[in-house]
């Protein structure tokens, strides 16, 4: 039985949720191996197994997750370690705020659940269905699934990287499929001038700005390739706004 | 060798930090009203950020700034973004990114 006020032709919580999941898939090709490098990584740091496996439940952040156990192997001490994770995620800022628009109306416990589960990849897979899909009222799912499955793949990539310990040679370059994931994911939303303006802005600034302390650079990019791409918004064709 | 307990104390502390990063404007949603000029420059969060993480991994080698033809992950990095202009599929993009790398690592 369909309940009042819904179109029957709208997609049930199942159905957005397994579409998510369908979205994430093929990234995980790109995830999988990073998680076993963190994994081996983690145990290289100094950092016990059981630890490197734990990070990945509370702080569920990769590319935090190998600065901070880069961190811990150079005694650094711990406020340097919070304050270098704090900036490195601090990226996560601008994805909450990307969101939040479509998540408004959701109770506390949807909230609390999907702010745990944003992530790179979850974020990137679904934030193409909250911006171009239709405003569907179970589409909050749809980022359910993606950061389910990609929670799931972390956990046991990383798990096999402890595993494995140091089986995996450093000469495949496994670390690059993350870098290639973001691409696959940029590259086909290029779509108006502004958008390539953006994208070159912040690349340009990610290199310029590499020797700032605490990896600042991310954020200092991220703001300036907004910044450009709001600028250069005029140029952008008519039919294309 | 520090303590297992300190140890655990950074991790979690770093996870609520970045937990609470992630919140931020979810929470606020409800008493935060967006500008219109806001919810546009939001468009380009996405890309940007991740354009930011790409760039260095392609053109920073050791620490410093590598852009000439020996650098693999050049190659690599610009047969994928051929790939995912063309075929807009990111296994297509991911695998061909990293055959280009291992063929270049090879030859170089």
């Amino acid at each position: 039985m369909i309940p009042e006020g819904i179109p029957a032709d709208e997609p049930g919580p199942a159905q957005e949720f397994l579409a998510g999941v369908r979205a994430e898939l093929p990234l995980l090709l790109g995830v999988v191996p990073f998680g076993l490098i963190y994994g081996v990584l983690g145990l290289a740091a100094g950092i016990p197994p059981w630890a490197v496996i734990v990070m990945c439940f509370v702080l569920f952040a990769g590319s935090s997750q190998i600065v901070f156990a880069q961190l811990w192997a150079t005694q650094a001490p711990v406020t340097v370690i919070g304050a270098t994770v704090g900036v490195v995620n601090l990226r996560h800022a601008l994805y909450s705020a990307s969101v939040a628009p479509y998540l408004k109306a959701l109770p506390l416990r949807w909230k609390l659940l999907l702010s745990y589960l944003l992530t790179d990849e979850a974020y990137a897979a679904a934030i193409g269905r909250f911006m171009g899909g239709p405003e569907t009222r179970h589409r909050h799912w749809f980022l359910l699934g993606t950061g389910t499955i990609l929670w799931a793949a972390w956990q046991l990539s990383a798990v096999a990287g402890v595993l494995l310990g140091t089986a995996v040679p450093p000469s495949w370059s496994l670390d690059f499929s993350l870098a290639l994931t973001f691409t696959a994911i940029v590259v086909p939303s290029l779509r108006k001038r502004s958008d390539v303006a953006a994208s070159l802005a912040a690349a340009t600034t990610a290199i310029l700005a590499q020797g700032m302390p605490h990896k600042l650079w991310i954020i200092a990019a991220a703001f300036v390739g907004i910044a450009v791409g709001g600028w250069t918004r005029s140029l952008d064709r008519k039919e294309q706004a | 060798m520090r303590s297992p307990w300190l140890l655990l104390a950074t991790m979690t502390g770093c996870g609520l930090l970045t937990f609470l990063i992630r919140l931020s404007f979810i929470s606020g949603g409800r008493h935060l009203a967006l500008g219109p000029r806001f919810q546009a420059l939001l468009r380009y969060v996405p890309l940007a950020v991740l354009s930011a993480l790409i760039a260095p991994e392609i053109l920073v080698r050791h620490g410093v700034l590598d852009p000439g033809p020996s650098n693999p992950r050049l190659w690599a990095g610009a047969a994928a973004v051929l790939v995912a202009y063309f075929s807009r599929n990111v296994l297509a993009t991911i695998a061909s990114g990293m055959l280009v790398l291992w063929l270049v690592q090879r030859i170089l």
